[in-house]
């Protein structure tokens, strides 16, 4: 166990080196190689005056060096500064887009993952079998219609039409803001179950046709209980695997759910600071990104070794 | 005495996509109560669909039992309810199976796998199982039982997962044992163990005991009577002693020539297409392929000069520690080896597993770097070569592995296989003469040079090996190392192959280290043998010296452990 934490302290102190590399990639694409921010902010009619000043404004007087300790003062203190486009402090306008997103995005991803593990292991349990094959079918039939069909069609029957959950927009606290992620929920929902299912199949597959599912058998134990209790928990490993990289992901929210139904979330802002080449929001969402990769790989990691007790940490 | 299991006209049958494939075909016998019935038979031939057709575990589909019946204690397993077989299941009829690697479920600790099967079947609550689980691994021998409970499989040696295996069968003191290879996988000296362990457990409860196995040497120590199987078919079945004296059916008396004895063998071994054809009808092998031969150990400075030299060999593993992960100690997988070896003779390796053996020949290889010491190989000391010249080096020295099945490219033809080699070291002007020489290389290893358009999986186990083989020759090396490279073959398999590497280096003056933990095989393929124990020479002499006159101990119990090959009874009426 000790060994375990020496790990854990040191993966912790691996953060420092990779965040000054992630500051040094960011420090390159912004202030290096992006083109002068100046002439996009004042366009072509700015005085020289208004230039000189508003470069000092933004630090961009400052030596190549500065600027970088700028950034990496920025990643070490989550202070981002405030946005070109709205003038707002960018944390806040973070912490303010979180909240839209992860109500999305937690819920969704928790719901389709358990679904899809639940139907994998009907199927693997009826493998070969009628039930079998009719749910694959009905994958394949999911995967093969556009998102953009789901997303039209609910909008219109299950929203406009029957009234069902609102079409669009958000509204921030409990209980008002299930109405507004509901439908995209079940559109998030919908759209990975196919492709998951069949992935999760093909994993617990893999392990039915090990040989300690055969010692089980010979045990006497019933197929339910040798699913349930002996090729699941092996299953987790790679389950485990699959599932907590997304994680990270899940912060920036679903890009194309949240600019169709009009959420203010984080996807959103970050398509918005895109087209407003708003720098400071992008550079903060991209160290951001970076972060919560690298914690949740170490998150990854030390749930591997509760699932896995063959994984030792060194 | 009464029958405890009667298996009569037993067929077994597997819908393929080619078609119906009968896996058992008509096979009837008994296994009466506190005695210890072996089944004997090459992979494939259906003795372990037959036992997993008492267990009801034949994979259904694609398999089914079509005919015959299954008699436990004059219950018809065929047609009993599957709720009513669960019961009997690890209850009444309890198996040991193979790869005792695998077949434990790798997150679970061993105690409370066993203690699953005792709150099933005993109605035991946790609390009562897991005492009977550690008073099991203590009848089963594992060291400090109350601490072990708590081990993960991967925390224990292959001989302890398999004494876990059988803890776990015999558990609710079954009525019927069925071990399905139960040693085949684990070095002789724990197999020695382990078999010792079952019979004692056998005594103490009166169990009945069906032991599968492709190794009569085996057979002869334990069972009392044999079945043999060929081919899905029952072809003789008689009292062992019977079976090792007056053998009726060829295959039988192939199976029992075939493999290498300690003391005296043929110049080649003898298999079993010696004995029958392709159509089972007996052969008369000529006498003076049955003459058994003194090992005569001789060379000529002229012909056979020294090619490798291996002096004071180091490979050490660092082991990993503290919060930095600095290296705090050393693994120290080979320990000092030193040794001399002349062109076209063979130096055999022999150690349990972990003892050194394939870092040892991978390290002469270079294919893992020595920490320290010296590959002298014809004059010139390898270890100091760069790459390129290694890669150059690479086709004088070749390896065979242990595995024919996953070290072939399944994507590759056999053609691309032979003809890689080649290419990378340039060695025929073109195409066209590089298959030629794959064709004749095909037709060295005694296989069919229009086969070289086939995929691996096409061959069977022992072709593969073949294959393998070829490919090494295809570089024209001086100096092979066959790394285990027959372990995984049937006996008789494995006496062809060793036919031909033998065939092989006479003809082309080949120089072997033939690593193996088969003592047998080992002893007649060898000039030269090294006992190699925690990284060091224990013993290296003749081949001779080491098997009749060992001088150390660990050699002696090595040599003690391996089965004689000779039923008991026999063994005693050879002694009056």
């Amino acid at each position: 166990m000790s060994n375990n934490w020496n790990y854990i302290i040191r993966r912790i102190l691996y953060l420092i080196p990779v965040l000054l590399g992630v500051c040094f990639l960011v420090f390159i694409l912004f202030n290096v190689t992006a083109g002068d921010p100046v002439l996009m902010l004042l366009g072509k009619h700015g005085s020289p005056e208004q230039a000189a000043a508003l470069r000092e404004q933004l630090g961009l007087n400052q030596s190549w060096f500065m600027q970088y300790v700028d950034v990496v003062k920025s990643a070490f203190t989550f202070d981002f500064g405030r946005s070109w486009s709205t003038k707002q402090e960018i944390s806040s306008m973070i912490a303010h887009g979180a909240i839209p997103s992860l109500t999305l995005s937690l819920p969704a991803f928790f719901l389709s993952t358990v679904t899809s593990i639940l139907f994998a292991l009907l199927v693997a349990f009826y493998r070969g079998k009628g039930i079998d094959l009719f749910i694959r079918v009905t994958c394949i039939a999911m995967m093969s219609i556009s998102s953009l069909v789901y997303i039209l069609v609910f909008q219109y029957l299950l929203a406009y039409k029957w009234g069902l959950f609102e079409i669009s927009g958000y509204e921030f606290g409990f209980p008002n803001f299930i109405y507004y992620v509901l439908l995209p929920i079940i559109i998030w929902v919908i759209l990975s179950l196919g492709p998951d299912i069949r992935f999760y199949r093909t994993l617990i597959l893999d392990e039915i046709y090990q040989d300690y599912v055969r010692t089980a058998r010979a045990k006497g134990l019933t197929e339910k209980k040798i699913l349930f209790k002996h090729v699941l928990r092996n299953a987790m490993i790679p389950i485990v695997t699959y599932t907590v990289v997304q994680l990270p992901f899940l912060l920036l929210g679903a890009l194309l759910l949240e600019s169709f139904f009009s959420i203010p979330g984080l996807g959103g802002m970050t398509i918005n600071a895109l087209n407003s080449s708003d720098f400071p929001v992008l550079k903060a969402i991209t160290i951001l990104s970076a972060i919560a990769y690298i914690v949740f790989t170490l998150i990854q990691d030390i749930i591997y070794t509760i699932v896995d007790p063959r994984v030792k940490l060194q | 005495m009464s029958d405890l299991l009667n298996i009569k006209n037993l067929s077994v049958d597997f819908n393929t996509p080619h078609g119906v494939v009968r896996a058992v075909n008509n096979v009837s016998f008994d296994v009466p109560m506190g005695k210890t019935i072996g089944l004997v038979g090459e992979s494939g031939s259906g003795k372990s669909v037959t036992s997993l057709a008492v267990m009801g575990l034949i994979p259904n589909p694609p398999g089914e039992i079509s005919e015959g019946q299954i008699l436990f204690e004059g219950k018809d397993l065929v047609t009993m309810p599957e709720a009513q077989m669960r019961k009997i299941r690890g209850n009444d009829i309890a198996m040991i199976f193979q790869e005792p690697m695998t077949s434990l479920n790798p997150v679970f600790k061993v105690g409370s796998q066993i203690a699953e099967v005792l709150m099933l079947h005993m109605g035991m609550n946790p609390k009562q199982a897991w005492e009977k689980s550690v008073d099991l691994l203590n009848q089963v021998g594992i060291p400090n039982p109350k601490a072990s409970a708590h081990k993960y499989p991967h925390e224990m040696s292959g001989g302890q997962k398999q004494r876990v295996m059988i803890a776990m069968a015999i558990a609710c003191e079954p009525k019927l044992l069925i071990c399905d290879e139960p040693t085949t996988a684990l070095d002789v000296t724990i197999q020695k163990q382990v078999i010792d362990l079952m019979f004692d457990l056998q005594d103490k409860y009166n169990m009945g005991m069906l032991f599968i196995t492709h190794d009569l040497g085996v057979i002869a120590d334990i069972a009392d009577d044999v079945v043999v199987m060929y081919r899905s078919n029952l072809v003789e079945k008689n009292t062992t002693k019977k079976i090792f004296t007056h053998a009726s059916h060829p295959y039988t008396k192939g199976l029992i020539a075939c493999r290498p004895a300690l003391d005296k063998n043929p110049t080649r071994l003898l298999t079993v297409s010696d004995f029958m054809d392709e159509n089972e009808k007996e052969l008369i092998v000529p006498p003076e392929r049955m003459k058994k031969v003194d090992k005569v150990y001789k060379f000529n400075e002229e012909e056979n000069p020294i090619l490798l030299e291996v002096k004071d060999l180091h490979v050490h593993f660092p082991l990993k520690g503290g919060i930095l992960g600095r290296t705090v100690d050393h693994f120290k997988a080979v320990n000092g080896v030193s040794f001399k070896l002349r062109k076209g003779m063979t130096l055999g390796l022999v150690g349990e597993s972990g003892c050194g053996k394939t870092t040892l020949g991978r390290a002469i290889l270079r294919l893992i770097e020595p920490t320290a010491g010296e590959v002298i190989y014809n004059g010139a000391n390898i270890t100091n070569l760069d790459k390129k010249q290694m890669r150059a080096m690479r086709s004088k020295m070749q390896i065979i592995f242990q595995d024919p099945y996953s070290s072939l490219n399944p994507r590759m033809t056999i053609k691309d296989i032979l003809l890689e080699p080649m290419d990378l070291h340039n060695i025929g002007a073109n195409k066209k003469e590089k298959i030629e020489k794959a064709k004749w290389l095909m037709e060295k290893v005694g296989l069919n040079a229009d086969q070289l358009s086939r995929y691996p999986h096409e061959f069977s186990g022992g072709q593969r090996q073949r294959i393998c083989i070829a490919r090494a020759l295809a570089v024209s090396p001086d100096f092979i190392i066959c790394d285990e490279s027959v372990s995984a073959l049937d006996v008789s398999v494995q006496a062809q192959v060793l036919n031909l590497l033998l065939d092989l280096q006479e003809e082309f003056g080949l120089t072997y280290i033939f690593i193996s933990h088969d003592l047998s095989v080992v002893n007649f393929i060898s000039d030269e043998v090294a006992v190699m124990n925690k990284g060091e020479f224990v013993e290296l002499d003749k081949a001779n010296e080491v098997y009749l006159r060992p001088k150390q101990q660990y050699t002696q119990n090595l040599l003690s452990a391996i089965p004689k090959g000779i039923p008991k009874e026999l063994l005693a009426e050879q002694n009056s």
